[in-house]
């Protein structure tokens, strides 16, 4: 895994966690839609957070497609994973939502099974050994 | 609605964002390195190689059918109930899907790293 690889597997867990925090924000802002009302749903978009929400979620798909093309999906999923960890952060931090006892046990939990999967080999087909950070080629 | 057809709709909706994920991954392996590809054909050739794949088009109509299937299941049960066992069950069925169809190397690590954060994470949501 090269420093950059490292890069985009972090991009994933920023835009997908801060996405889904715009998104919240912005929704509890617009206000709960009922089904039988679900077109108000396209005018949500128009909400600047549901918005930024999606442009950040567009950087989450970008990072993650990347990431799907260099390695295995049972590394990335695992891996990035860590955007839960941080969505609770962050709603401490910035929602201002309280975090229990057993949330801190799912934070640990999460983290790892993340510390357990970045240790073996990021992709299983391969024709060389992955080289490792001392061997970048960038 | 009643607790089985909530549990039908959670289990739509796990198979078809493994679906998804399982047939972009597939894609993306296919088209390669897009940093690379990106360097030498430029963002275009990128783009195109990626929208025009059909793996990528048929992951696009499984990740549409199982957002509209979480909007269905949020109609009929908790958002509580729902996310969490969705999230957290797909980590699992992955690991299944990517051994038998992507041919991935699922080992004991990976395993092991799947229930964890499946664990984790249906905690985290509790």
């Amino acid at each position: 895994m090269t420093s950059r690889k490292y890069l985009v597997l972090a991009s994933i867990i920023v835009f997908a966690s801060t996405g889904d925090i715009s998104l919240s924000y912005g929704m509890k802002h617009v206000g709960a839609i009922s089904l039988a009302r679900w077109t108000e749903l396209f005018a949500a978009v128009l909400n600047p957070w549901v918005a930024l929400g999606i442009v950040l979620l567009l950087g989450f798909f970008a990072a993650y497609l990347s990431a799907l093309s260099w390695s295995d999906l049972t590394y990335v999923l695992p891996a990035t994973s860590l955007g839960y960890v941080l969505l609770a952060l962050l709603s401490v931090w910035l929602l201002g939502e309280k975090v229990h006892l057993t949330r801190w046990i799912g934070i640990l939990l999460v983290s790892s099974g993340v510390g357990i999967v970045t240790r073996g080999p990021s992709a299983t087909h391969r024709h060389q050994p992955e080289p490792e950070p001392a061997g970048d080629q960038r | 609605m009643s607790a089985a057809s909530t549990w039908c709709a959670i289990a739509g909706i796990v198979a078809s964002s493994t679906a998804g994920d399982v047939l972009l991954s597939r894609a993306m392996r296919q088209i390669g390195h897009v940093g690379e590809l990106w360097r030498r054909a430029g963002l275009g050739a990128v783009l195109k190689a990626i929208v025009t794949h059909p793996s990528f088009l048929l992951a696009l109509f499984f990740m549409a059918v199982s957002f509209f299937g979480l909007l269905l299941a949020l109609s009929w049960a908790d958002v509580s109930l729902v996310v969490p066992a969705t999230a957290s069950l797909t980590y699992v069925t992955n690991a299944l899907a990517a051994r038998l169809f992507l041919h991935e190397r699922v080992d004991r690590r990976r395993w092991l790293s799947a229930l964890l954060v499946c664990a984790g994470v249906a905690v985290l949501a509790a």
